[in-house]
């Protein structure tokens, strides 16, 4: 075999690797479904006749898109987590003494964890369903790339956080000062059009913004920006966070 | 005079104003068998950690098999196994796929490899347990199957970072039983560490002592014992490092991995 398709093949079994552990832990992957399907009900059923009755029509229809960009913000911000513990606990040194490059060992994990923060993703898309969300289905396909597109960025920013920490409460509690303003001022929840000017000044730097909307507006035919707009803006941010990623995960020392 | 496998010259490792490894030189012969001795934080680890491509030198030269780490990380990649101080299987997955992922990850070429895989699985004596996974093994289970590992890309040279630490007697021995056979069969060379002096004693055909990131003498175990005047190689190095004892200190590994215990122990 040559050095190229030594790399991609080792880019896929670090890809595989998290896919089995994905299927393996039932346990983490039911529980994680707990808060999307919380917040899917006790907000969906609890503000939606407010919702409606200002105005904004169907608030599941509205919320749905948000909390499937929620599940998998989180699932793939999380699975930085999992580097953590290859670090501490021995695995990550067994890949780097492996012949393979730092960026490639970065890239299949990246890969393989917003895999699964998509999958994870897909899940709650079918709750929804299960719950009164009716999307359009002609546009499942476009809503599918950009939850793939939201799983890569977070994942990236996760594993990127990750590379540069020892110890998980620190990784726990940075993550969490990130992930939470992110995800109030997406628009997951609620609109931002009519949130004061300083609040859509910091959604339009927020990449979960751009998410949200695009996957709102492909799912729900509801958005802020074009999709187009919103394309561009997530794969190349999530273009950028791998590269910044890389970077860092190439610095790790054993 | 055989040829050398691993050749340190001058080797210099330096973090900030602390000289962890400073100006050791060694030779291990092609085929032999090289214990690389000393006390905690001797610089051991860092050594090992050169010469596997981990760490780059402050200054000084490595070759391992022909090759430089710091030119050519890949092919000395290629070139050695590691069993490390820590375990460093991934205990979600099935003896099994550990190996069939180190093998991917080693470009070893994939109609060999169920073939490979087996043969070491055997050799280890873990074949009847090869889809159990390897949270369920225990300590010298575990080092067996990273042994198995660490040969599966059929390496010139094995690395063994303490393998026998924290095992029992019956274990340890069988451990070493593999490692000797493997030595005598394939002619594969050996490095490792440890701290238990009998083994280097008897396994050895070559022991380096180093402390405070010096080499203090380098030889065979008869031939340290014979100038130190010592009846053991535990008295000879006790001799050469002398008696007091050395902390390492504790860092936010050791804390999480106690952590990690602690909470693997409420989970059972």
């Amino acid at each position: 075999m040559n050095q190229t398709s030594n790399t991609f093949y080792a880019m896929y079994i670090l890809w595989l690797r998290q896919i089995k552990r994905y299927f393996r832990s039932k346990s983490r992957m039911i529980g994680s479904l707990g808060q999307p399907v919380v917040f899917l009900v006790a907000l969906g059923f609890g503000f939606g006749p407010i919702f409606s009755k200002a105005g904004g029509g169907n608030y599941i229809q509205f919320l749905a898109p948000g909390i499937i960009a929620m599940s998998i913000m989180f699932t793939a911000v999380f699975s930085g987590i999992e580097l953590i513990w290859d670090r501490q606990f021995g695995f990550l040194k067994e890949t780097l003494v492996a012949p393979v490059s730092r960026v490639a060992i970065m890239f299949g994990r990246t890969l393989g964890g917003a895999t699964t923060a998509f999958m994870q993703g897909v899940i709650v898309l079918i709750i929804t369903f299960v719950i009164g969300f009716r999307p359009d289905i002609a546009l499942v396909l476009p809503a599918l790339v950009f939850m793939f597109g939201i799983a890569l960025v977070f994942t990236a920013f996760g594993t990127a956080i990750a590379s540069t920490m020892e110890d998980m409460q620190g990784f726990g509690l940075i993550v969490n000062l990130v992930n939470m303003p992110l995800f109030f001022l997406s628009g997951a929840l609620f609109p931002l059009t009519t949130a004061p000017i300083w609040i859509q000044y910091i959604a339009d730097v927020n990449p979960l913004s751009y998410g949200v909307d695009g996957l709102r507006g492909a799912l729900a035919l509801l958005s802020t920006y074009s999709l187009w707009t919103d394309f561009v803006v997530v794969y190349c941010i999530a273009a950028l966070f791998v590269v910044v990623g890389g970077w860092l995960f190439s610095r790790i020392k054993a | 005079m055989s040829e050398s496998r691993i050749s340190v010259k001058n080797l210099v490792k330096e973090y900030g104003p602390i000289k962890a490894v400073s100006d050791i030189s060694f030779d291990v012969p092609a085929g032999s068998v090289f214990a690389f001795l000393g006390p905690n934080g001797a610089g051991k680890t860092t050594s090992i950690k050169m010469l596997t491509t981990l760490e780059r030198p402050t200054s000084g030269r490595i070759v391992v098999n022909g090759f430089d780490p710091t030119r050519d990380p890949h092919k000395v990649r290629h070139s050695f196994g590691i069993v490390f101080q820590d375990p460093s299987l991934d205990d979600e997955l099935t003896a099994y796929e550990n190996l069939y992922f180190h093998a991917g990850l080693y470009g070893v070429p994939r109609a060999e490899t169920p073939g490979r895989i087996a043969e070491m699985l055997d050799f280890v004596d873990l074949s009847d347990r090869k889809d159990h996974l390897v949270k369920t093994f225990s300590g010298g289970m575990k080092r067996r199957l990273e042994i198995a590992r660490g040969l599966l890309h059929t390496p010139a040279i094995l690395f063994l970072d303490e393998p026998t630490t924290g095992l029992d007697p019956q274990t340890r021995n069988h451990i070493w039983e593999y490692i000797k056979k493997l030595n005598k069969e394939r002619g594969l060379t050996v490095f490792f560490t440890t701290h238990y002096m009998e083994e280097a004693e008897r396994t050895a055909d070559s022991v380096a002592i180093i402390d405070h990131g010096k080499i203090m003498k380098t030889g065979t175990p008869q031939s340290i014992m014979a100038d130190t005047g010592t009846p053991t190689l535990e008295d000879a190095f006790i001799k050469l490092t002398g008696r007091s004892i050395r902390e390492q200190e504790a860092g936010a590994i050791d804390h999480l991995r106690s952590m990690r215990n602690a909470w693997r122990g409420r989970r059972r």
